[in-house]
């Protein structure tokens, strides 16, 4: 990894760590979030137990999408995204570190907390592990993904709504394959498919995602 | 040689020549759907099992496949309006949008109303009719982009990225009946093998979809027009077209 990207993604990161709002509140509604359901749905442990890679999947997936806004907005409005640009910084390279920094400070908290949510959900530890791994290999697809849509958005008056609408069609992939390899590891079947496919998906969004955003944020920016 | 490509690029031309290819284009319409509809309803036989239910494939499948196809001819077009900078790729990318979002949702109506006779039930989550689902979304998410920038240079540029990314659904939706389990069918019409189905019923599908392609070239040009009119609005020979007709 080159030294430019690096400085990128550590800059990204010390950025948004000095406001710890980007950091907690996507992982306060994660866990608000999935606190809900016990009390809509049901609160019997087996059909929790049931319910529980799902609600943790789209849990953490829109807990991801909230996240998304913190890294470009306030970047965009004060025009340290330019200065960047201007300075030479190739637009892929701002679109990477970003995601990777955006992964680092929402999706690795949520990797780690997600136990926390199947022990509460009754999980066994077996599945519990399981969930950890597909949200290891999901989260940072989903990033990667959420970028194209921020990048498009960037500048829009309403552009939290019109995000949700982008991103959320190309998110479908990453949660089906995610919530049912969870829900395989459960009931015991094999789930192997379902984490090569995330990782598939991982590498693919990783090669497209970087490219797709840098031409959508040349067009928001000039 | 070339001459008529490049022209395809200048609005201008493109009005007047869609304005002559118009008139054919809806009289083929018309024709094929009564020659398609005459022998999907009278001349094809039933099914032995579905019964009359059947004939809902004379809609479902054309509106199905083309569902598909204008979301390519989306993407493509708005790839090159991208990168070559050419206005009409855009005005058409920007015209197939809603478009495509009806024959899509044309597709899971008469999906829906011929699951429920035959599998029992509306609806189900499998993977063909939720990739089609995703690909409505992303049809509005086109659309609903495209309506955002206040720029339409910008608008058309950053829709076009849109329709770039979201053409990875494409394969999902068309090889997902043999990647999956699904209660729905795979494909009965292939080019290489013999296909799976009744002679007859073949020849008032293959009309059919005839029929809705020739009408969707039909429905694309004259939004296509429309979309001329509006951009080049301020340009003098639209001006002397509707102060002089």
């Amino acid at each position: 990894m080159n030294s430019q990207l690096l400085s990128l993604i550590k800059r990204e990161i010390s950025v948004v760590m000095r406001s710890q709002s980007e950091f907690v509140y996507p992982l306060a509604f994660f866990v608000i979030v999935t606190s809900l359901f016990p009390l809509a749905v049901t609160p019997d442990p087996v059909q929790l137990a049931f319910i529980a890679p799902g609600v943790i999947w789209v849990a953490a997936l829109l807990s991801i999408l909230l996240s998304l806004n913190g890294f470009y907005q306030a970047d965009y409005e004060e025009g340290g995204l330019e200065q960047l640009i201007l300075a030479g910084v190739s637009g892929s390279n701002i679109v990477f570190a970003k995601s990777i920094a955006n992964w680092v400070v929402t999706g690795l908290p949520l990797v780690l907390v997600a136990p926390i949510i199947g022990f509460l959900f009754n999980m066994d530890v077996y599945a519990n592990g399981i969930a950890m791994l597909s949200l290891f290999l999901g989260t940072p697809s989903l990033c990667f993904i959420g970028s194209i849509g921020m990048c498009l958005t960037l500048g829009l008056r309403n552009g939290g709504v019109l995000l949700t609408l982008l991103v959320l069609p190309l998110f479908i992939p990453v949660l089906i394959f995610g919530a049912s390899s969870i829900g395989a590891a459960s009931i015991g079947v094999n789930y192997s498919g379902q984490l090569a496919i995330l990782g598939a998906l991982l590498i693919f969004s990783i090669m497209v995602a970087p490219f797709a955003g840098a031409a959508a944020m040349k067009i928001s920016i000039d | 040689m070339w001459t008529w490509f490049f022209q395809l690029a200048s609005p201008k031309w493109v009005y007047r020549f869609s304005d002559k290819l118009l008139p054919w284009f809806r009289a083929a319409t018309l024709i094929l759907f009564v020659v398609g509809l005459v022998l999907g309803l009278l001349f094809s036989p039933v099914d032995y099992q579905q019964g009359n239910t059947v004939r809902i494939l004379y809609i479902h499948v054309p509106a199905a496949f083309l569902s598909m196809f204008v979301y390519v001819l989306m993407a493509i077009s708005g790839g090159i309006g991208f990168i070559w900078r050419i206005k009409m790729a855009h005005i058409v990318s920007v015209s197939c949008a809603p478009i495509g979002a009806i024959f899509t949702f044309l597709a899971l109506v008469t999906g829906a109303v011929w699951g429920k006779p035959t599998w029992g039930t509306y609806w189900v989550w499998d993977a063909r009719l939720t990739s089609e689902l995703i690909l409505l979304f992303l049809y509005l998410g086109f659309m609903a982009l495209h309506n955002a920038f206040d720029d339409r240079k910008t608008a058309d540029r950053a829709s076009a990225v849109l329709a770039l990314v979201g053409l990875v659904n494409i394969p999902i939706i068309h090889f997902s009946v043999e990647w999956w389990n699904s209660l729905h069918q795979g494909a009965t019409i292939s080019k290489f093998e013999k296909p799976s189905m009744d002679v007859d019923m073949l020849k008032a599908l293959l009309m059919m979809i005839a029929a809705f392609q020739v009408y969707f070239i039909t429905v694309l040009l004259q939004r296509v027009k429309a979309e001329i009119l509006e951009r080049e609005k301020l340009s003098g020979w639209v001006k002397k077209l509707v102060t002089n007709e």
